[in-house]
């Protein structure tokens, strides 16, 4: 049976990790090699690497940590901040990604979608959204959730879709950071309008919040930070406790 | 032992690579007919299309090659749908290994089927370890439909489909071993020992 996914999520900038971590085990609490080591031990289905460099040196040193990556850990992951033409895209997944993710570039220039996808597959492109809710209205947010566009997100998404993302990474500007649950209705409402995987972003703060993501949310995968890197819910217990709450979950 | 790993116009081989590295195989991409002849394991990877795949494996006489080598063979995802006999994506003929038909999921749940799902009906030296509750990792749209005679293991969504297969010195595996944690190493492990 197809399990749902448990994902962390590691901000890395020119090639470290950059969310402070409080692993105990870690020699080097900065690299993402590590830390990513460290996950997929502990039974993290997915691993997502978010750059937030922001030189002309950005490339190099993000095919420099995916080779890194690569080498050492045994699950898939995405990387993204950054992305936005096949070129990119090209250099990551020869280095060894298994998907990226694009967010800005899709909005700025939708046919990269379509671009991406037809080149390399739709099972490696993963549209990242951040949805934020103005006046009872959901819409698309870039630059890290700063900046609002007038695009509708299930409009969005469906357009994405439609032109051949794999996934859908969904971020609530709304939850995120705030540790009170994912949005758990737009989120539903995209897995039961997509016909593609839903990854919820945003919001956790308790292990209740992952069952209810899954069940009230429909969503394939969760995806959390914070909470993974200061240990507040260590994926063993949290996937242990899904278990219990009778969700498919790979042990 | 020398590993060959089959170039060709396949997305995302250099993970295998890597996997082999951890595992201390010496393992090398080559589209070289002598050099894949006399290696002692054949991989054949790929994340792709089936129909141009099958078109630059003709172009380079690769198939043939394929279907002629004697040493232990382990195809992986479209590897596995290239050596069936044909598939549903472009109405491709394909290598014809495994008598058996590719064919692309229903629209009743998502596609691509992407994400962890367990091995189930295990029977093979291959499988040597595991159990029905071992994990592998999964992004496809086409399936190979199960046949009793080379099904080494199925795999459940929507219904059940071959996960791995077996005939000869040919073994194919629809997931990704070497993204399927210490469930795939075991896999490949297995694999070099044969």
């Amino acid at each position: 049976m197809l399990t749902k996914r448990i994902i962390p999520c590691l901000d890395v900038m020119n090639g470290r990790t950059v969310k402070g971590v409080n692993f105990v085990q870690l020699r080097d609490a900065g690299d993402p090699v590590e830390l990513g080591s460290i996950y997929a031990q502990e039974g993290a289905d997915e691993l997502v690497y978010l750059d937030i460099t922001a030189t002309v040196e950005k490339r190099k040193t993000l095919v420099d940590l995916v080779t890194r990556v690569a080498k050492t850990v045994n699950i898939p992951f995405t990387v993204g901040g950054g992305i936005s033409n096949v070129d990119d895209v090209k250099a990551l997944l020869n280095a060894g990604a298994d998907k990226i993710s694009i967010n800005s570039a899709a909005v700025k220039n939708p046919k990269a979608v379509d671009e991406m996808a037809r080149e390399f597959g739709s099972q490696c492109i993963v549209v990242a959204i951040d949805t934020k809710n103005i006046d009872g209205i959901d819409f698309v947010h870039t630059h890290g959730g700063r900046k609002p566009t007038v695009l509708q997100t299930r409009e969005w998404a469906k357009e994405v879709t439609d032109r051949g993302a794999g996934e859908i990474l969904l971020t609530s500007m709304d939850h995120d950071g705030v540790k009170n649950g994912f949005a758990n209705e737009i989120t539903a409402d995209l897995s039961s309008l997509l016909a593609i995987p839903i990854i919820a972003s945003g919001g956790a703060g308790k292990m209740e919040h992952f069952k209810e993501v899954f069940t009230a949310g429909k969503a394939d995968a969760a995806l959390a930070a914070s909470i993974f890197h200061f240990k507040e819910i260590p994926i063993p217990e949290l996937k242990k406790y899904l278990e219990i709450e009778g969700l498919s979950i790979r042990k | 032992m020398d590993v060959a790993v089959i170039k060709y116009n396949a997305g995302n081989v250099q993970s295998v690579l890597y996997a082999m590295e951890r595992l201390g195989a010496n393992a090398m991409l080559t589209d070289d007919w002598e050099t894949i002849k006399k290696s002692d394991k054949v991989i054949f990877p790929g994340q792709g299309e089936a129909s141009t795949a099958m078109k630059y494996l003709k172009e380079r006489k690769l198939d043939q090659l394929i279907s002629s080598l004697d040493q232990p063979f382990f195809g992986i995802c479209l590897g596995l749908q290239l050596l069936c006999e044909h598939s549903e994506e472009y109405d491709t003929t394909c290598l014809g290994v495994f008598p058996i038909r590719v064919k692309k999921f229903p629209p009743n749940e998502k596609v691509p089927h992407i994400g962890w799902n367990n091995l189930q009906q295990l029977k093979s030296p291959l499988l040597e370890g595991l159990t029905d509750s071992s994990y592998v990792y999964y992004v496809h749209s086409y399936y190979a439909e199960v046949d009793p005679r080379y099904t080494i293991a199925t795999s459940h969504y929507m219904h059940d489909f071959s996960a791995l297969l077996h005939k000869d010195n040919y073994y194919a595996m629809q997931a990704h071993p070497e993204k399927s944690s210490e469930v795939g190493e075991t896999i490949l492990t297995n694999f070099l020992n044969l």
